[in-house]
């Protein structure tokens, strides 16, 4: 198999979130955003952060049946996450013109832009999510994430029939959602 | 209930469960009800974004999960620095000017340290209360029958225990911080964890300046802990930053909350924070952990007269502090400060539940 085709591999792999596919990616490029982040002002902590920040970027771009990606993995991660360390020293008000660069990047300003405007919305629901309290949490996990049928919820959660187990959930859903728009507005 | 049953249909029609006459009935009514439109469509993006949520959340988790193997193979681990030729020559040139700049800083900074001793914490402050709990007789039968329950393996102090306070381990292999003050008041002393086991401990450095000392578990009966969960801040905290903290201010562990209300302590002590959050006597050497799961400051004292003025060891120190103490001994060096943060993106509860693992009872009788 040439290169390109154990990326494309790869990127296959990835978009159904093949465990397999997304160790290989993380044990071939973690350590050069490691030395990266912490050779400019980061500590291990940060490249962390930012190294699974830009998988979730190559994750969505990796679904896109659109998507063609016309350099190397490595390139590409190194782009994005060197793009979100200079966004996240500028925040710090860190930021220093001295940001070393010596690999070879992309061109990846729209994919940040939908990035950001996606990790927006994820804090969101997420924030919306941790107000709702249990046994909404789970009750809602369970049904619209983990996709599992009314009756093993009932019971997983202990009511008498599928029936009472609906209206709990609907009536969960209900406040979730007022707490998730609430914030729209608020925002 | 009416709203349930709106929802429900929205639903069903838009998973395209509905019969073509009940679909066709619906979208009559989406046409000439505007509200119900608009709920379709409302309802719509609502399910898609949770749809995403859900994707996003499952696929962050796998990451997490690779990450943690990774960590356990040492993939991620930071490579050593390389490449030491150039600083021996800048060594070699300059040793004798660094000596002599060496000597002067020293010399200042003795000064700075003996001026920060007389004048700091106390002094500065009467209503500077340290937080280690005097035991009274109730309390240390309390512990005696505690102890007595469990004859399991477990150690059984048969001393004298007059002060309580709280640590917890920087290295699983048994290496506990808590306050200098706390130290400064006992000995035979014993630290016990959450599950009511007790361990003699030994006070191996104390900083009377930073109000910091470590302790190392010496107990055979003692069973390292790989992997703690949290990190230490290695920069100062935010203002406004919201925390949790762990204590004994009973014989039981006690969970607080609060924020970080300034960055400099009681006088403008710069190696601390005061924070809002209720505490009492037995928090001191209590952890401050954000809700990123980093340490970032040791809770010493209160202000007795106003109300939740609690002041924090800055976090930061210890790395001065242990670094120290590699200094002064060598068989030190192995302590290792913990690097991976298994807290970061848990909720409050699992962080909590993941704490208490590393949080420990410090108790000892009186110095005096």
């Amino acid at each position: 198999m040439s290169t390109t085709e154990q990326e494309l591999q790869l990127l296959k792999g990835l978009a159904i979130s093949d465990k397999q596919a997304i160790e290989t990616i993380y044990r071939e490029n973690y350590s050069m955003i490691q030395s990266f982040v912490i050779n400019n002002n980061g500590s291990a902590d940060d490249a962390r952060d930012i190294f699974q920040e830009a998988m979730v970027v190559l994750y969505e771009k990796s679904k896109d049946t659109t998507f063609s990606l016309n350099c190397q993995i490595k390139t590409y991660v190194y782009s994005i996450c060197r793009r979100l360390w200079l966004k996240r020293l500028q925040q710090l008000n860190k930021y220093s013109t001295q940001v070393e660069s010596l690999e070879e990047t992309v061109f990846v300003e729209d994919e940040m832009e939908e990035h950001e405007k996606r990790d927006n919305d994820f804090t969101l629901m997420d924030q919306a999510m941790s107000k709702i309290g249990e046994p909404c949490k789970s009750l809602l996990d369970a049904y619209y994430l983990q996709k599992k049928s009314m009756q093993d919820i009932a019971a997983n959660f202990g009511y008498t029939n599928a029936d009472n187990a609906k209206t709990q959930k609907y009536k969960c859903l209900i406040r979730l959602k007022k707490l998730f728009f609430a914030q729209y507005k608020n925002a | 209930m009416d709203e349930i049953i709106l929802i429900e249909t929205v639903e069903r029609y838009l998973s395209g469960e509905m019969t073509t006459q009940e679909r066709a009935f619906f979208e009559d009514l989406r046409k000439n009800n505007a509200e119900v439109d608009q709920l379709v469509v409302e309802h719509s993006y609502f399910l898609e974004g949770l749809h995403k949520y859900g994707i996003l959340k499952t696929f962050k988790h796998t990451l997490q999960e690779v990450d943690a193997k990774l960590t356990e193979e040492g993939v991620t681990a930071i490579p050593a620095l390389t490449g030491k030729a150039k600083v021996v020559k800048l060594w070699q040139k300059y040793k004798r000017s660094i000596a002599v700049a060496a000597s002067i800083a020293g010399f200042i900074s003795l000064l700075t340290s003996g001026l920060m001793v007389t004048y700091s914490k106390k002094s500065g402050n009467e209503y500077y209360s340290q937080l280690v709990e005097k035991i009274n007789v109730t309390n240390q039968e309390l512990i005696k029958l505690n102890t007595n329950r469990n004859n399991g393996a477990t150690f059984k102090p048969e001393v004298k225990v007059d002060y309580r306070a709280t640590g917890f381990l920087i290295d699983g292999s048994g290496y506990i911080i808590t306050n200098a003050h706390v130290l400064n008041k006992m000995k035979n002393i014993y630290v016990e964890n959450n599950k009511g086991d007790y361990f003699s401990a030994e006070n191996i450095y104390i900083d009377n300046v930073l109000d910091l000392a470590i302790l190392k578990i010496e107990d055979t009966a003692y069973k390292t802990i790989t992997n703690l969960p949290f990190t230490i801040k290695n920069n100062n905290a935010d203002l406004g930053e919201e925390f949790f903290t762990l204590g004994f201010p009973r014989n039981e562990i006690v969970y607080g909350e609060g924020y970080v209300s300034a960055k400099s302590g009681s006088d403008g002590d710069s190696t601390a924070y005061q924070l809002t959050v209720s505490a009492n006597p037995g928090n001191s050497g209590g952890p401050v952990i954000n809700r990123n799961g980093e340490l970032i400051g040791i809770i010493t004292a209160k202000d007795s007269k106003a109300d939740g003025v609690v002041y924090a060891a800055k976090a930061k120190n210890i790395f001065m502090l242990v670094d120290q103490l590699k200094k002064e001994d060598a068989k030190y060096q192995q302590i290792k400060m913990p690097v991976h943060n298994d807290l970061k993106k848990l909720d409050r509860v699992q962080q909590v539940k993941k704490m208490e693992d590393v949080v420990f009872m410090v108790v000892g009788a009186t110095n005096r």
